[in-house]
Parts: structure tokens; sequence; C-alpha cells
């Protein structure tokens, strides 16, 4: 049982009483609705006084008379429609303003209630409307399920694997033609960037591999105790050639207990990404730290690094599937874009939090927080 | 009008993409203008107008291409645009043409799928420019 909140708006006491009064006892169900709708009505006798309850009720349903003492009826429709509040409004009008009615329609308004309306003409306009409130929820609930995600996912994944081949292809097309001159060496470009890609394309399939297995394999009997010291230590170690490649020093402290119950093999994702971007995104010459904190029920990690940061528009994005920061500065790192996704998904299957904090050019910190004892991993 | 007359901008975000595309149109004769993202373009769309222009649809974010072809013919209608893409037709996300549907949105005068061998650029860059 749902309730809908239906603001009246309308100058004549009557209409006003007389709405409430039809739709008291009223409810709207249908076969395919999984719940009821009951109404609970709300009154302003000026727009003014309505476009006060609008913000405060946040009402599904303004059933809205045009002809008003102050602002009329189409101004509060476009005050509405301005603000792109979810709202669905019916116009109160006689028929005798066709005119109206187009503007209202074109305004945004949705149906029209005839005045004077009999007990019955309410009650099906309101019914359609209802409908029409569910139909918006089932879309919107399709969404949130992630069947739209999953869409998108599909083709920016179709997207990525298939820009490398591309180039690939375009690569070898230039060799088997001779383009770029008759001599191997006019090609060492070619081949480097080849290589590259290939790398590139690597990596993608590893992260994703690790992204099927943290939404496939949550098994309890793979939760033990985990020294994330000894995790972190290994991360630094495969990260290494790439640091001494760039100069990056990398430094471990570990402050405090650092045994936790998890999967190593989770434990090993979130510390390799978080690792190696602090590595990857750094300047030359700079260093990344990673602290480990713990209290008697939580495990802090922080890694901060002294690399190129992430604006404020950027990091709002930052841990979305596919998801890469596009500037000059990381034009010439390559990243699958799904690091930081699979970093926050394996955080929250173990109840755990991770934020970010940076400053362009001076560098970032992400502080993870997790439970030494996961109560249930989902 | 030689080839070497006319000004080819080519924005995409895959530097090897661009690489390969601009030397295949030089190659043929053309000059060309590349540019990195959806900003440059832009930018450079504000003091120069090109002869042609050819743009990848996913840069910065996953509709640059049309963000790029709506600009672009708002300011030269008369610039013909080459749309290229990666995206496959497999996942429902294809655009065409054919449809007077997607030709009355899409501003683009030709919608080709990545990886085309450097002839069939050169014709459809050809035929465009009216050579």
């Amino acid at each position: 049982m749902a309730v809908l909140k239906v603001l009246v708006i309308d100058d004549e006491p009557g209409i006003r009483s007389g709405v409430t009064r039809i739709l008291k006892d009223f409810h709207v169900t249908y076969p395919f609705m999984d719940e009821d709708y009951t109404f609970e009505v709300l009154q302003a006798s000026t727009g003014e006084d309505g476009i006060t309850i609008i913000e405060t009720n946040k009402p599904d349903i303004i059933l809205l008379d045009n002809k008003l003492p102050g602002i009329q009826g189409v101004d509060v429709l476009e005050y509405v429609r301005e603000r792109k509040y979810d709202i669905v409004i019916a116009m109160i009008t006689s028929y005798a303003s066709l005119d109206v009615a187009i503007r209202a329609t074109r305004d945004g308004a949705t149906d029209f209630i005839p005045k004077p309306f009999t007990p019955q003409e309410l009650k099906s306009s309101i019914e359609n409307i209802s409908k029409q409130l569910y139909l918006r929820k089932v879309t919107d609930k399709l969404k949130q399920d992630g069947k739209k995600i999953r869409y998108q996912f599909l083709s920016v994944l179709s997207h990525e694997l298939k820009a490398p081949l591309n180039a690939l292809e375009g690569y070898l097309r230039m060799m088997q033609e001779k383009q770029a001159g008759d001599r191997i060496d006019d090609y060492a470009t070619h081949i480097d960037r080849s290589l590259q890609r290939i790398q590139g394309m690597r990596n993608l399939i590893m992260d994703l591999l690790d992204f099927t297995k943290i939404r496939l394999e949550r098994k309890e009997e793979k939760i033990q105790e985990v020294d994330l010291a000894e995790v972190a230590r290994n991360a630094i170690g495969t990260v290494e050639p790439y640091a001494i490649q760039m100069e990056v020093s990398v430094n471990l402290d570990v402050r405090n207990d650092s045994i936790i119950m998890a999967d190593p093999e989770d434990m090993e994702i979130i510390f390799n990404n978080l690792i190696s971007n602090a590595v990857k995104y750094n300047k030359f010459g700079g260093s990344a730290e990673i602290t480990i904190d713990s209290n008697e029920n939580e495990v802090f990690l922080i890694f901060t690094d002294t690399g190129i940061g992430i604006s404020e528009a950027d990091r709002e994005n930052l841990f979305r599937e596919f998801m890469r920061v596009k500037n000059e500065r990381t034009k010439n790192i390559s990243g699958s874009g799904l690091g930081l996704s699979i970093v926050r998904k394996v955080i929250e299957l173990y109840h755990g939090t991770i934020k970010v904090d940076s400053t362009p050019d001076l560098g970032t910190v992400f502080t993870v927080r997790l439970p030494k004892k996961p109560s249930t991993i989902t | 009008m030689r080839k070497s007359d006319f000004t080819i901008l080519v924005a995409d975000d895959d530097p090897d993409y661009l690489f390969q595309t601009v030397f295949s149109l030089e190659k043929a004769g053309y000059k060309t203008v590349a540019v990195e993202s959806q900003a440059e373009a832009e930018s450079v769309i504000l003091k120069f107008r090109p002869d042609l222009a050819i743009f990848d649809l996913m840069m910065e974010s996953d509709d640059s291409g049309f963000i790029l072809c709506y600009k672009l013919k708002k300011k030269y209608p008369d610039v013909p645009v080459i749309l290229a893409t990666a995206v496959s037709r497999e996942t429902g996300m294809s655009f065409s043409l054919d449809s007077e549907k997607d030709k009355s949105w899409i501003r683009a005068d030709r919608y080709l799928e990545k990886g085309i061998r450097a002839e069939q650029l050169d014709q459809e860059v050809m035929k465009l420019l009216k050579i």
C-alpha cells in the first residue's frame, strides 16, 4: 500500500473540499501493480501557497486551476517544470479555455480535468495518473536493478576491446602495404605502439577476470586470516619495476595489528590497484605512502601519493566502470578504466568504505576502512 | 582543386587511430589538423574552418562526436562531417544515416565504422569534397 500526495490548487473552497472528499476512500489497483495506491490530499487556495507546499511536501500529483487570484496556474506549471520536479500535473479547467490547455500541455501538464467534474471523472483521471506514476517507478527500478548499467557496460566493453584491435590492425596494414618505407626500422614506432596496445588489452582482460570473479565467486570458505602488511609488500613488489622507471619511492608504514578476516584474493585486488595507481599517476621522482592502521574492529588503509591529482569533477565519477580521467597528463598512462570500480565493489562486499581526497598537481589520498571480521559477505 | 588544397580536421582520443588516420590522409595528399579531444576540437573550430572533419564518437563523453557534429554544422553548415566509431552493431549502439529519423538528429554526412581501409576512407573523403 503506497500513499500518493495530491495537491489541489484552486481558489474555490468547494473544489478543494470536493477533491478531498472524493479521494478520501479511493484506492487504485491494477492486476500488474504489486501495490495499491491511496491518496492524501493537500490544499492551497493560491498559486503562491501551492508553491510553498510543493517545496515542503513534495506532492506526487498536482490538480491545478488556471484562474487563481495571484500568480496563474501556468506560472505554477512553469515553476515545477523549470525545477524538473517529478510531479504529474493535471489542469482543472473549463473546456472554454482551449488556449490555456494548449499552452499548459506544452509546459508539461499531462492531464485535464473538466470543471465542474463528477466524482467519477475525477477518479478516472486520478486512476490514469496513478498508472503513469507506477510505470515511471517501475522504469526507475529497472534502471537501479542494473539492467541499463549492464547494457552500458557491454557497449563500452565492446568499444574498449575493439579499439586496440583496430589500432593493431591499422599498424599491421601499414606494414603489409609498406606505407612508411621499405625497412623494418621505418616501423619502429608502429611496432612499439602495437606492443603497448597488446599490453593494454591484456590488462583489460585481467581486470575483467577480476571483475567477473568478484561478481560470481562468493565462497565463505575462502575467508581466512590475512595479514594486510604481507599483501601490501607483495603488491609493492609487483609494481617495483615501474616505480624504478618513474623513480617513485614506495613506503609502507604498518602502525598497528594488520590481520583481517577476508578472502586473500580480494585484499590483493585492493592493494594491487591502489598501489599501482599511486605509482602510475605519480610524477617523476615522486613518492607513494601506504599506511595500515587499525583499532579493535576496523582496519584503515591510507594510500597517499604525490601525483598529478584528480579534479573535483573527475572525482565524482571516479569509481564508475570504464571511467578514465582523460587529460594531457594521463593520455600516455594505460589503464582499463575498471580498477577503481573493482576496488569499490570488493570493499562494499566487506561492508567497508573508500573515499578519495585530492588536490590537482599535489596528490591524492585514498582512505579505505574495512571491518576486521565481516559479519556477512554478500 | 587538388587534394592538397583541402584541410581535414581529425579528432580522436585514441592516439593510434589518430596517427593512422592522419597518416593515410596525408599520404593521400590532404592537409590535416589532428586533435585528441572534444575540447580541443571545439577550440579549433572556433578559430578555423576545416574543409572536412572526421570525428570519433566516444571521447570525453559518450556522445562527444555528436556534439562536435552539431557545433561544427552550426558554425559552418557547408563543411562535411564523417563520424567514425568502433562501437559495434551487436551492442545495439549503432547508428546509420539511412533512416530519416537518425538523419534528423545526427548532423553528420557519413557514418563509418572504424577500421576501414585507407583507400576506402580516401574514396569517402573525395566524394564529400566533390573531387
